[in-house]
């Protein structure tokens, strides 16, 4: 990667390291039901990024905040995301005293 | 290399590394922390993008509020970690396989594809503008109902997460509303005739005697 001048790939290299990194650590903390939310709100950045990053570098002057929008709206969903996820996460500990995921097996799917 | 492509690169790094600690965080306080950075990292990084709403919308949403929430669970579940590092790095190398493979896959594809694109001179009448007022423009005009029906969401949101963690209190002694409003006279009194079965004292003096 050169040093030059920061180019759209630049960003969007990032987002899709950041992606492949919530990818990682989707399969590490399998067990563990928060940290498997904090990588989908990773995920939901990386998406972010891409998204300002393509917003930023368009060429057609009219059509450039409509990235940045999108990525209003998807925070909103993000925000509701999380916020039911967690509280979930909470009448599920009530109920059962853990949030591991290998011990939430009563179905037997 | 100018200022920009510096901050770029630190932000970056930043960013990268944090979320690399959050998945690998022993404690999940400390993802939750090292998340926060994550994201503060990103809001950086959409300054230099020039979406400076929507980095500060960044801090305040999710610094601000969502983490915080996140904290509090943390700290609310009384969790064993040491049960979830069971056989953590067991399936790291799958995992690692496949992160790197979906990171070269998206490199290769958008690094060259996309280098040769430079930043488009902006408009000078936009930058007097203002990335709030252009976006506010847009989302009250051509995104309105999009808008609303995302305020809905909202809307839903708080009222599934305070109907699912609503408990009722067991031991209030509260009043049924419905009830009380249906009660009738026949129910709430019994007039019962009976006789006196005591003669008035016959001493009394008639009030407004003398003192």
């Amino acid at each position: 990667m050169s040093l030059g001048p920061i180019t759209l790939g630049h960003y969007l290299s990032v987002g899709a390291i950041l992606f492949a990194l919530s990818v990682i650590g989707i399969f590490l903390n399998r067990k563990n039901l928060i940290v498997l939310l904090m990588a989908i709100e990773l995920m939901l950045l990386a998406v972010n990024l891409n998204f300002i990053a393509f917003s930023h570098y368009l060429p057609i002057e009219a059509d450039r905040m409509g990235g940045q929008v999108f990525v209003f709206f998807i925070l909103t969903v993000a925000a509701a995301e999380s916020a039911i996820g967690l509280a979930i996460l909470v009448v599920l500990f009530r109920n059962r005293s853990t949030i591991n995921v290998d011990e939430l097996d009563e179905l037997k799917g | 290399m100018n200022t920009t492509t510096a901050l770029f690169y630190v932000f970056s790094g930043v960013l990268l590394f944090a979320a690399f600690r959050v998945i690998t965080a022993r404690s999940a306080v400390h993802a939750a922390l090292f998340l926060v950075l994550a994201f503060f990292s990103a809001a950086c990084v959409w300054m230099l993008l020039r979406a400076e709403f929507l980095a500060i919308a960044l801090v305040l949403v999710y610094v601000g509020a969502v983490m915080v929430l996140f904290l509090f669970v943390v700290m609310m579940l009384d969790i064993n970690i040491d049960a979830f590092r069971e056989g953590f790095w067991q399936h790291f190398p799958v995992a690692a396989l496949v992160g790197v493979i979906i990171a070269l896959e998206m490199a290769a594809v958008l690094l060259p594809g996309f280098r040769l694109i430079d930043a488009p001179v902006a408009d000078a009448a936009a930058l007097k503008m203002g990335n709030t007022k252009l976006l506010g423009i847009e989302v009250y005009t051509k995104y309105l109902y999009p808008l609303q029906i995302a305020a809905v969401l909202l809307l839903v949101a708080i009222i599934a997460a305070i109907a699912l963690t609503l408990r009722k209190r067991k031991d209030s002694k509260y009043v049924n509303a419905t009830q009380q409003l249906k009660a009738t006279k026949s129910e709430r009194m019994r007039i019962v005739q009976m006789k006196a079965t005591l003669a008035p004292p016959p001493d009394i003096a008639p009030r407004g005697g003398k003192r």
